[in-house]
């Protein structure tokens, strides 16, 4: 057992997380992830045979008269990582307590490992269940240790001690949560994102199939952040074993989940793969929000961007410019319901990804080559064609006083009906105000 | 160090100082005995079951078509292994005066202060006490209205084969008897109270144990303007009391406080879940809703067999809890011996002071006298709500 050192909560991680925002996350292979070791992992032979670790059908749940969530199906199977997503209020806990018993539903059947919870005792669904709260509000000073052995109460009889088993479990769970430095501290003296480490330790000595997750990560750092879905990965891949985690971070999500369960408006509004249900409209009518669905250039998966309601009137609008102001300026024209479209641009370039990842047009040209006259062709059509231009940074306006000639772009702009010049760090309402001015014009 | 293994080490340690205590007060008051001469007196008075003997049995009893009938009776014979030259009036202030006040104050301490660890945990507040279900008020509430308006508490039941048995109290008994039921009236009256379709959430509970204790305070003071004469005897019960206790009395509550102190034990490790709060204990197998009436039941019990005797001894629930808390630690396993040990040694050492004071104080005044600045103390060293 590790030394109690004192202070050292939070501080190791912090180098780690300076200023790098989650998107940009490098991608941990699942090998740097804590993998629980199977020799010394609880044993989990738990088995439902070809029934699902939890199957909500037609779900609802209300409070009083105010109906929180309705209609609710979703399944998680062995293997699998289902994220529920939702905005504040869209009953994501509700549904993680409704499956655990902890709230009768009004209507609909929950089973869990295919028999209905309703008829299972509180010991059984704690053999089959084990949670990790959002927190926990035990304020009598417990040491961690403890409050992790706590989680094997399911498997013990009232006059049961801890077996070599129960210990054998307790370690390794409080090896892979990471909180051995810590065993002997107080909980209520550790911090937020340590008890929340905790928890998902005594959650993982529970032993249980099936893991249910509230915010597992709403208040971690970066690095555990990460290390706690590595965690969960790998608790799923390694058997019939699955988890549902309620999950804020979208990004996360796609970049963890096997399925994404989309909660909203009172009910279930997309579920299937990341790939499909991440999509700028789903996202936006979920969240309220404008949003662009981008890929994470680090791990090549859905990347969500939200932007505050804008409300403009669709147009179709052109992009001229190159680069990371160019891409910018497409991602937040698509997610504020424009049409946009990009060129010239360099293949490659980022400007042409987030057309891609729009959905939208991009002119491009092989880089390093430079534009045929071709490609400046089809660009000027698009930029004629348009209800409005915009032209992104000095380099695209051809206002560049110290060319010699105007680039390729300048052509392009000048092709335009409605053209709109941005500064490369133009803010988003500016942008978004400027191009509505054009169509006043 | 395995809990058990904690709890039993603490727990003999503790039980060997209550031994120490119940020797040095059996020793202190008018007639000053020597310690050794307790001892002896004490194994004096041990008998063992010594063998079965024959007595005369039941009868002759009239069965129908049978004829007059005698059943041989069997009964338990007594030896008493230690026969110590001591003094006999000395033997007779140990045995007869002084043990059954000092056992009746161990037990009802330690009756009031394992209620009162639960109490704290299942409230998960560290200002509840085993009062806090209206047991205290109850048992007032009863007695009060027994001193004040008392009843012939006789009555002859007949009994097939054996006749009529002339059953009756004594008027201590017949106040103990009605204070043990309404302690347990108010305490189901709380629980019904905050009792909604099977779930009796916590907070409506408390706040329904305050509501009740506060009606029934009133009715105590309304029973006080018409006591009269009895008034004393009101003031001297509220004020809680061991003076006079009885064998029988000590017998009666150790009958019923170790079985139920054994349920509270045997729900320790429920109650370390418990504290988690409700959601999380049920997530870990705790079937909660019945786990809570057992201890709401179990505490009520044992608190009402403390208050029934000794009246409402205050502070011994609340601060022996918090005591015990610093010393070995939040766990309900080590917790709770420890702590109804302690509550038995501490009512112990209080009534002694109470009783070898000049004139003769109602062990309540010194509990609470001794209590309150220890709370106060535990205020400012340290924040309770973290308790």
């Amino acid at each position: 057992m590790s030394a109690d050192r004192p202070g050292d909560g939070e501080g190791s991680p912090a180098a780690d997380g300076s200023g790098s925002p989650s998107a940009d996350d490098p991608t941990s292979p699942p090998a740097d992830g804590p993998a629980v070791d199977p020799e010394s992992a609880p044993d989990t032979s738990l088995s439902f045979g070809d029934a699902p670790l939890l199957s909500l059908s037609d779900v609802a749940v209300s409070f009083g008269d105010v109906d929180v969530v309705s209609g609710v199906d979703l399944r998680v199977e062995a293997g699998s990582l289902v994220g529920l997503v939702g905005p504040n209020g869209a009953g994501k806990t509700t549904v993680l307590r409704a499956a655990t018993g902890a709230v009768e539903p009004d209507a609909g059947t929950v089973r869990i490992g295919g028999d209905p919870a309703a008829s299972l005792s509180a010991r059984e669904v704690g053999r089959r269940v084990a949670s990790v709260p959002q927190a926990t509000n035990l304020a009598f000073d417990f040491r961690v240790r403890h409050v992790v052995e706590m989680g094997r109460t399911p498997h013990l009889g009232r006059f049961d001690a801890h077996g070599v088993e129960d210990d054998a479990a307790v370690n390794a769970a409080m090896a892979a949560a990471d909180v051995e430095r810590f065993a002997d501290r107080s909980i209520t003296e550790v911090s937020g994102g340590e008890r929340q480490r905790v928890l998902l330790a005594r959650a993982l000595a529970q032993a249980a199939p099936l893991l249910l997750l509230d915010e597992p990560t709403a208040s971690l750092d970066v690095n555990h952040a990460v290390e706690t879905l590595e965690l969960v990965r790998s608790f799923v891949d390694e058997g019939a074993r699955g988890a549902i985690a309620a999950i804020h971070d979208l990004d996360a999500a796609a970049r963890y989940c096997d399925e994404v369960v989309v909660l909203a408006n009172g009910g279930v509004q997309a579920a299937g793969p990341p790939e499909s249900v991440l999509s700028a409209s789903a996202v936006g009518a979920a969240f309220d929000a404008e949003a662009f669905v981008g890929r994470n250039p680090a791990t090549g998966t859905p990347a969500v961007t939200a932007f505050p309601q804008s409300d403009v009137s669709a147009r179709r609008v052109h992009v001229v410019g190159t680069g990371r102001p160019a891409a910018r300026v497409v991602a937040r024209l698509a997610a504020a319901g424009h049409d946009p479209s990009v060129g010239v641009v360099p293949a490659g370039d980022a400007a042409a990804g987030a057309a891609a990842d729009a959905g939208a047009t991009a002119v491009t040209a092989p880089p390093f080559e430079g534009p045929t006259g071709e490609t400046v062709a089809a660009a000027r059509d698009l930029a004629a064609g348009a209800d409005a231009t915009v032209a992104v940074g000095a380099d695209a306006s051809g206002a560049d006083e110290s060319r010699d000639t105007p680039g390729p772009n300048a052509e392009v702009a000048a092709a335009a009906d409605r053209l709109v010049r941005v500064p490369a760090d133009v803010d988003d309402a500016a942008l978004l105000d400027a191009v509505a001015t054009a169509f006043e014009e | 160090m395995r809990p058990w293994v904690r709890s039993a080490a603490w727990s003999a340690a503790i039980a060997a100082l209550l031994a120490v205590v119940v020797v040095v007060s059996a020793a202190i008051g008018p007639v000053r005995i020597p310690p050794e001469t307790v001892v002896k007196s004490v194994l004096n008075a041990l008998a063992v079951p010594a063998g079965i003997e024959t007595t005369g049995g039941v009868g002759p009893l009239s069965v129908p078509g049978v004829g007059p009938l005698t059943l041989p009776g069997f009964d338990l014979a007594f030896a008493s292994p230690f026969a110590f030259p001591v003094d006999a009036v000395h033997q007779q202030i140990v045995v007869g005066v002084r043990l059954p006040r000092i056992l009746l104050a161990a037990l009802v301490g330690f009756a009031l202060a394992a209620a009162g660890t639960v109490m704290q945990g299942f409230f998960r507040n560290p200002m509840a006490d085993p009062s806090i279900i209206g047991v205290s008020s109850g048992a007032a509430v009863g007695a009060v209205a027994f001193i004040v308006f008392p009843v012939a508490l006789s009555t002859t039941i007949a009994l097939p084969l054996v006749g009529s048995v002339e059953v009756a109290l004594s008027r201590g008994a017949g106040t103990s008897l009605f204070a043990f039921v309404g302690a347990l009236a108010a305490a189901f009256g709380v629980y019904a109270i905050a009792t909604r379709g099977g779930r009796t959430p916590v907070a409506t509970l408390l706040l329904a144990g305050v509501a009740v204790q506060t009606f029934l305070g009133a009715v105590v003071s309304y029973l006080q303007l018409q006591a009269g004469e009895s008034l004393r005897q009101i003031v001297a019960w509220l004020m809680g009391h061991l003076s006079g206790a009885a064998w029988s009395e000590v017998a009666v509550t150790a009958v019923v406080v170790p079985p139920l102190f054994a349920v509270l034990l045997a729900y320790a490790r429920d109650l370390n879940v418990l504290l988690l709060g409700e959601e999380e204990a049920r997530g870990l197998g705790i079937a909660v809703e019945r786990t809570k009436r057992i201890l709401l039941a179990a505490s009520a019990l044992v608190t009402a067999a403390g208050v029934a005797f000794a009246g409402v001894i205050g502070f011994v629930g609340l601060i022996v809890p918090h005591m015990l808390r610093l010393v070995v630690g939040p766990d309900h396993r080590v917790l709770l011996p420890t702590a109804a040990l302690s509550g038995g040694t501490f009512l112990v050492a209080a009534d002694t002071v109470a009783r070898s004071a000049a004139a003769e104080y109602p062990v309540g005044i010194i509990t609470a006298a001794v209590g309150a600045p220890f709370f106060v103390y535990l205020l400012v060293t340290r924040e309770v709500s973290e308790l």
